[in-house]
């Protein structure tokens, strides 16, 4: 079992990433689960969701508690919401920042990716979730860039999936090419 | 096809294949993505020929869902929560008049305090109302039931409800393999109602009845929830002869042998089924009895099932206040004489983690736990508004001052 938890606000699409990373799991075909953290989503309020993935059929609905990896999609987030809470050790935290982060965690990889500024760019809204998603492909090792790709695909009108790919392509080889640098180091 | 798919856009799409010809409906949380997609199926044309009424109430959505069945119209309906109350004369008056409606209950807790949050509250309220009401525990169980709910009313000529926990399934994006529009119609025939308002042969529905007939009448009511239980099992068994899926109306799991039985409904079945999986690992005799059908109450299965146990935890999403267990009193009633303990968890959609149930269970295994338990009750909470309550004539409205003490803790 693979579990990851994402923060974000309301209006990041914080709900739609879990739900594609499942997607992509699905296509890569394994059991996957994605499930909201059941509020009223109201726009900048704090919201999380959740993606579990297993080789085997999944039957518990309980919220992720024990995450292998957090996506933070705001960083203002991190001022009042534990988002490492129970981050297993080793795991991995992506967050949407253009500054590099460290959180204060000492058993986590914990990078940094850009992702407001590449959907500004790519999409032209400061939705940021694609772009983490392709940045969790390549941090994690988990899902192929082309799953990832995949499911947005399948999720958007063309237009918006088009600039969507692009991000998360962008954030898939800005997160590689820092695993790549810090495994050098 | 096994689709990756939010278990309300699956309800909507096999409910559109068991070709309704009416769906009056009210949006409410967390029904509403179901009934949103079905809204969408009709106005596409993808569901035709289907009549998508948005009523202007849960209220009217009953009345026109009654009216709709009466004209021999296969009818759905979904709702939730206060929309299930707000119905609720017509929702007695849809069993009563024998009509074969299904709605989808998407659970959620019942006001006040409000709340938009997974309990089962709503359906527990209207056990009594002479729908049959099937739960399910996956999105997949979600889907089958609706199929099998068609064919059960339509047969037996009752309402029926499914129930399928808010936000928990209906917001769930999960593995579901979807019925062909061909296993449905080869499980489904067209509707034929046993009773039907046509000018060319005009009969009268709803009639008044008094003294004379009323108890008959509603005794040949009991007498059809009684036959649902038999019906069950072949409609039930047909349905999985099409599509390899099997349900009944309850589903014992390591339950042969086990000292302890862990009673549930829904989709809580699933983190208790893991829990009690790692429980017998370390070597506790342990089951899980799942409820799907808990009107008409499977009595004889529940016995059947609990044969073995020496101990009976019931585990609720909702309670009477003042008694305790709602699906307790059945059980009991099923196995007299069997020591039970009913573990009220998850109200409100406060979470039911694995962790907090293992140590329920084991608190039940080592004969600690005391006949009505609230799993991870707040004791401090309670205990200041106690002592708030006792100290003071006018301590306030209880919701907020527990939300203010809540706040001052966080500080």
């Amino acid at each position: 079992m693979f579990q990851v938890r994402i923060h974000g606000r309301g209006g990041q699409g914080v709900v739609t990433a879990a739900e594609l990373l499942s997607m992509a799991a699905f296509a890569e075909g394994t059991w996957a689960q994605a499930f909201p953290s059941f509020g009223s989503e109201r726009t900048g309020a704090p919201v999380a969701a959740f993606c579990r993935f297993s080789d085997r059929p999944i039957r518990t609905r309980e919220p992720i508690a024990t995450p292998d990896c957090v996506i933070v999609q705001d960083p203002t987030l991190t001022g009042h919401v534990d988002v490492l809470a129970g981050l297993r050790r080793g795991g991995w935290v992506l967050v949407n920042s253009t500054a590099p982060v460290t959180l204060g965690s000492e058993h986590a990889t914990v990078l940094a990716v850009p992702a407001t500024q590449l959907a500004m760019r790519h999409i032209g809204k400061p939705v940021p979730n694609a772009a983490l998603l392709g940045g969790f492909a390549a941090l994690t090792g988990r899902l192929r860039l082309e799953s990832v790709l995949s499911a947005i695909r399948d999720r958007f009108p063309a237009r918006l999936a088009e600039g969507n790919i692009a991000a998360a392509r962008e954030a898939y080889g800005i997160v590689r090419a820092q695993r790549k640098e810090s495994v050098d180091a | 096809m096994r689709r990756q798919i939010e278990g309300s856009r699956a309800v909507a799409e096999t409910v559109a294949r068991c070709r309704p010809a009416v769906i009056p409906a009210y949006p409410i949380s967390p029904q509403t993505h179901i009934v949103e997609a079905l809204s969408e199926l009709v106005k596409s044309g993808a569901l035709a020929p289907c009549e998508f009424i948005n009523a202007e109430s849960e209220f009217g959505a009953m009345s026109l869902a009654i009216g709709a069945s009466a004209m021999g119209g296969r009818t759905y309906t979904a709702t939730a929560s206060q929309g299930l109350l707000f119905m609720v004369e017509a929702v007695y008056n849809a069993a009563g008049l024998g009509l074969p409606v299904v709605m989808t209950v998407a659970n959620r807790a019942i006001g006040a305090p409000i709340n938009i949050w997974n309990d089962h509250s709503d359906a527990m309220s209207q056990r009594d109302s002479g729908w049959v009401q099937l739960y399910a525990e996956s999105n997949q169980a979600a889907v089958d039931l609706h199929v099998v709910a068609f064919r059960l009313a339509e047969e037996l000529s009752v309402p029926v409800m499914v129930c399928m926990d808010g936000f928990v399934l209906t917001h769930a994006v999960e593995p579901v393999d979807l019925p062909e529009q061909s296993t449905v119609d080869a499980y489904l025939p067209p509707y034929e109602p046993r009773q039907v308002l046509d000018p060319a042969d005009p009969v009268s529905i709803g009639a008044m009845v008094g003294p004379e007939a009323f108890t008959e009448v509603r005794y040949l009511a009991h007498v059809r929830q009684l036959d649902v239980l038999r019906a069950l099992p072949r409609l039930a068994g047909e349905w999985a002869a099409l599509s390899g899926r099997h349900i009944a109306a309850v589903q014992p799991y390591h339950c042969a042998g086990a000292d302890t039985v862990v009673v549930a409904l829904g989709s809580v079945l699933g983190t208790v089924q893991d829990t009690v999986d790692t429980l017998r690992e370390d070597g506790v005799s342990i089951g899980v009895l799942g409820l799907t059908a808990f009107r008409p109450f499977p009595a004889a299965e529940v016995a059947s099932a609990l044969a073995d146990a020496s101990r009976v935890v019931v585990l609720e999403r909702a309670f009477a206040p003042g008694v305790g267990g709602i699906v307790s009193a059945d059980v009991r009633a099923a196995v007299p004489g069997v020591p039970l303990h009913t573990v009220v968890a998850g109200l409100g959609g406060r979470p039911v983690t694995s962790a907090s149930l293992r140590e329920t269970f084991l608190a039940a295994v080592n004969g600690r736990l005391t006949d009505l338990t609230f799993q991870d009750l707040d004791h401090d909470l309670v205990d200041r508004e106690l002592g708030r309550a006792a100290k003071q004539r006018r301590s306030g409205p209880v919701a907020e001052n527990l939300l203010a003490d809540l706040r001052e803790a966080r500080r």
